[in-house]
């Protein structure tokens, strides 16, 4: 999917995140915030990536600002993030790119 | 080397601070010592007045200087407006290479910070330290180490002559001329003095700042006039609505009175739950619903708590208004009500000391039952944390933990399983202030662990089969499960701080936080 605006999905609420995504300059670059960044960084970092790869987002610059939330959060914001980016609100693809 | 808790102290901190590794809870036991004395300047003229001017003036007085030792109790918690007061004359005098030795430092105290950043202030001992202050240390801008001692730890480190405090400053809500300091009355209220007793018995210099001077003689006295040099007179010691606030609130948090019911079903179906029992608990929400569901107990069987020792709150007062409790030995005071209660009988105000120092010959917490206690980590040794996040920056007190741990016959700490993200029950605790030794039964939200050490209470609670038994590393793999396992944090080389054990060994110590890097 091709990012060409900025979205944002989640919150600053505790065990939440926030994510913004942006157009990027040819590559995926993730600038992350989080209270548990030395215990859960390169956790973070790999499901993001990860759920972006599934979503083929290649080329976008993504800002999380995480409180403190589980994998599955990360995940769910992120996909919202990209879906609202690309105007995609009906027809979702559960099962199918938002299940992997 | 590696120390009884398995943590490694560098031989440079050994050879730096003179002391010994931790080597368990009873290693000091029956090791005799000499208590130091402080320097005393009499006073036998009747025409002396110990009144001073100012702040400045008792700094002058009292002979102050660089490298100098400040004692300072934490009883107006955030109200507290002493430490602020005298570190800024210190500062405008010129003094460096300061030591400041309080039973604690928190948020209140985040203008020391610029004192910290120029010298003025290189060293602290403290029961622990928050906000701006725990940044700096944490960020490596105090130039000495930072001792993090408990309440009893504290009283041992002064009495044994390991810190020698020239000056101390003791907050008193009322005074007299003479320097009898009492805790209560006064603006700034704040029921006890406990943790200056010692400063009163072993400082070289004691000076009695008071912002309600009250005709002679101020009696009974908390700290007395024969251990006070001088008395200054100011506007305000303390902000009173933030020495004492209201009660808090019973928690309506299901998570919290589930651990609470935890709690009282562990107290209930152990053996020391008879009459004449003792007690210690503190003011988090499941400690508190813990205290009101067995009173409730307690008055059903008919069974009456010997005496509660400690911080104090509403529900322990609440207590003594039932009959439930036969005496309150009360060090510190969190609400108004505990406030308001030091001036009844069978409430009683207790020294540090005797509340906690683990180098006199018996200390109230040798002879608790059971502490209910929390802790920002538990680990798979039952080790505990309450001083260093999880993200390796202080932020956090021992307080009491440490003492009262040790003490108890059933030790127990009610620790939710996860605090946002991070797992509190963990495999390693990201630094050590209570030894596993010292720990019981662990109550989480999940279930409840006993220390395996402890096979009888073990037992009492499988016949009882009133909690979901759990081994702890059952607790920890729930935890890692939802969370992720969670990386070491990355800290620097430089060692920032030390926590002591009791005894004053080394339980673990603090290192610089560095920045995270991929």
């Amino acid at each position: 999917m091709v990012i060409e605006k900025t979205s944002v999905a989640g919150t600053l609420e505790s065990s939440d995140c926030m994510v913004t995504l942006e157009p990027g300059n040819g590559s995926v670059e993730l600038e992350l915030e989080s209270p548990v960044i030395h215990q859960f960084g390169h956790q973070i970092r790999k499901v993001v990536l990860d759920t972006l790869e599934h979503l083929d987002v290649k080329d976008a610059k993504i800002r999380i600002v995480d409180k403190g939330a589980l994998d599955c959060t990360i995940k769910a914001r992120v996909e919202c993030a990209v879906f609202r980016n690309v105007g995609k609100v009906r027809g979702l693809p559960w099962g199918g790119a938002i299940r992997k | 080397m590696i120390n009884a808790v398995g943590r490694d102290i560098p031989d440079e901190i050994l050879a730096r601070t003179g002391k010994e590794v931790f080597q368990g809870n009873n290693y000091k036991e029956g090791v005799e010592y000499h208590k130091q004395g402080p320097i005393v300047k009499p006073v036998l003229d009747h025409n002396t007045s110990k009144m001073v001017g100012s702040i400045r003036e008792a700094l002058e007085k009292c002979g102050a200087h660089d490298g100098m030792t400040l004692g300072f109790h934490h009883h107006f918690r955030e109200g507290d407006l002493v430490v602020n007061m005298v570190m800024k004359e210190v500062h405008d005098m010129g003094f460096k290479d300061v030591t400041i030795c309080a039973s604690s430092l928190g948020k209140a105290h985040d203008a020391l910070l610029p004192y910290i950043e120029d010298g003025t202030i290189t060293g602290i001992e403290s029961s622990g330290v928050r906000g701006k202050i725990g940044e700096a240390i944490s960020t490596g801008k105090l130039k000495g180490l930072a001792i993090m001692r408990s309440h009893g730890g504290r009283v041992r480190a002064i009495q044994s002559g390991e810190t020698t405090i020239d000056i101390s400053f003791i907050g008193a809500p009322t005074c007299d001329d003479y320097g009898n300091c009492k805790g209560i009355g006064g603006k700034s209220d704040c029921g006890v003095l406990s943790y200056s007793f010692v400063d009163g018995q072993h400082a070289n210099k004691v000076v009695a700042v008071t912002d309600c001077l009250v005709p002679f003689p101020n009696y009974p006295a908390d700290i007395a006039m024969t251990r006070v040099d001088y008395v200054c007179v100011v506007d305000a010691i303390g902000v009173p609505e933030k020495i004492a606030t209201g009660a808090a609130k019973p928690t309506t948090d299901t998570r919290k009175l589930m651990m609470a019911d935890y709690c009282t079903q562990v107290v209930i179906n152990t053996p020391y739950f008879k009459d004449g029992f003792s007690y210690q608990t503190g003011v988090g929400g499941a400690s508190i619903a813990s205290a009101a569901s067995l009173a409730e107990i307690m008055k059903e069987r008919g069974i009456k708590m010997g005496f509660a020792v400690g911080g104090m709150s509403k529900g322990m007062v609440d207590m003594l208004d039932q009959g439930l409790v036969g005496k309150l030995l009360d060090t510190q005071d969190f609400d108004l009500f505990a406030v308001n209660s030091v001036q009844r009988p069978n409430h009683h105000r207790i020294s540090a000391g005797a509340y906690a120092n683990p180098f006199n010959k018996g200390a109230f917490v040798n002879k608790l039952d059971y502490v209910v206690l929390a802790a920002l980590e538990v680990d798979t040794h039952f080790n505990c944390n309450v001083v260093v996040g999880s993200d390796g920056r202080i932020t956090g007190a021992q307080g009491g933990h440490p003492d009262a741990a040790q003490g108890a016959k059933c030790t127990i700490v009610i620790c939710p399983l996860l605090q946002g993200r991070i797992p509190a029950i963990c495999t390693d605790v990201t630094t050590v202030t209570t030894p596993g030794e010292s720990i019981d039964v662990v109550v989480t939200d999940y279930g409840v662990a006993v220390n395996p050490a402890r096979q009888d209470l073990l037992e009492c609670l499988q016949k009882a089969d009133c909690v979901p038994l759990k081994t702890i590393e059952e607790l920890r793999d729930i935890a890692y499960a939802i969370t992720g396992e969670p990386e070491p944090v990355q800290f620097g080389d430089r060692i920032v701080g030390i926590i002591e054990a009791r005894d004053g060994t080394i339980m673990d110590v603090v290192r610089e936080i560095k920045e995270f890097e991929f």
